[in-house]
């Protein structure tokens, strides 16, 4: 099963890779320079207590995203 | 004598030096080289700039700005180098007041050279910032840190190789032991001298993209007589709309501004 969705509704533990973003201007540049890339291999470590924002292991280091930033961000699961 | 004209266009020395003023930058000798030291945050960029600087150092804040500065002299061959620490960031594109602060002294602080430290760690990630810097400067030097807890975790760095894709020399450090920092300094001094030709590696943008670029070019190269930008990588800053970017050239090449200051009657022009 292939099907893509946003990095916000991967649950913890599970591992996506990047298909799209679907942000423009400085917030896409700042997801870019994190190096979410697509093809790039995220995995959802933890949530905090209230579900925003959560951790994410992307490439070798552990990065928090609000779910507002990671809703955008399409990706397809591993 | 040397700080005799801010504004001309024709004399880029003097109006570096001028610009290198409003950074706190002070020369205490013509012969005293300027080196930014840049790289992503937790790489040992501090370590490095206190082990290479010792106690010979001050800090402060960038003019304007709430971002602290710290600056500190070394010597290498009889030569007086400022080390300029820069504030760690992932990219210099991403208008944080950090990235900022390091972009303008990159391009607007005319350093001698810039050396960029990266996690020998995490490579990929720090090479974004890398990629940043060469498309601004072909004077930069690579220091890859933290070779140490690489070669502890197994990772190999092929320096050469890197080098040789980069186009800039390479040089693998373990600030914490002192290890590889003599041969950076020697790198620092050959391309800040210019001794040492660089060719950095040019990053390929769409057709599209560099179509528009190229139409761009015969205007914006002319804004930047005296200064050692790039003008694809400017052109492209103005194709992003990147306000901070725009406001910056403005106040640093702004000739309005540095009119002011009465020097026009000795400029040759």
């Amino acid at each position: 099963m292939n099907s893509a969705l946003p990095l916000s509704q991967m649950p913890v533990g599970h591992k996506a890779r990047v298909v799209t973003l679907m942000l423009d201007g400085f917030s896409r540049r700042r997801i870019l320079d994190m190096g979410l890339i697509p093809g790039t291999v995220v995995e959802v470590l933890r949530r905090s207590p209230l579900g925003d924002p959560t951790a994410y292991r992307i490439r070798g280091s552990v990065i928090g995203l609000r779910k507002e930033e990671a809703s955008r961000i399409i990706v397809e699961n591993q | 004598m040397g700080d005799v004209c801010h504004t001309c266009t024709a004399c880029g020395i003097t109006k570096a030096r001028s610009l290198r003023t409003q950074y706190n930058v002070h020369k205490n000798s013509e012969n005293d080289l300027v080196i930014a030291l840049a790289g992503n945050p937790n790489v040992g960029k501090s370590t490095i700039f206190n082990t290479l600087t010792g106690l010979r150092q001050h800090t402060g804040n960038w003019p304007g700005k709430t971002v602290t500065q710290a600056q500190g002299n070394f010597q290498h061959r009889g030569r007086n180098f400022i080390l300029v620490d820069l504030p760690g960031t992932y990219s210099l594109l991403s208008n944080s007041l950090d990235e900022e602060v390091a972009r303008d002294f990159i391009c607007f602080g005319q350093p001698d050279a810039t050396i960029v430290v990266v996690d020998a760690t995490c490579l990929a990630r720090n090479l974004n910032l890398v990629l940043q810097v060469l498309e601004i400067t072909p004077k930069a030097v690579l220091s890859v840190n933290l070779m140490d807890e690489a070669k502890s975790k197994g990772i190999h760095v092929d320096l050469d190789t890197l080098s040789r894709k980069l186009g800039v020399p390479v040089v693998g450090t373990t600030a914490r032991t002192g290890a590889g920092l003599d041969e950076l300094k020697e790198k620092v001094f050959q391309i800040a001298h210019g001794y040492e030709e660089t060719k950095p590696i040019s990053v390929v943008y769409d057709p599209e993209v560099d179509e528009v670029v190229q139409q761009l070019l015969p205007k914006v190269r002319p804004l930047l007589y005296g200064l050692n930008l790039n003008p694809y990588w400017v052109a492209m800053r103005l194709l992003d709309g990147d306000e901070s970017f725009l406001q910056s050239l403005t106040r640093y090449t702004q000739r309005g501004e540095l009119w002011q200051e009465g020097d026009m009657a000795l400029c040759p022009q």
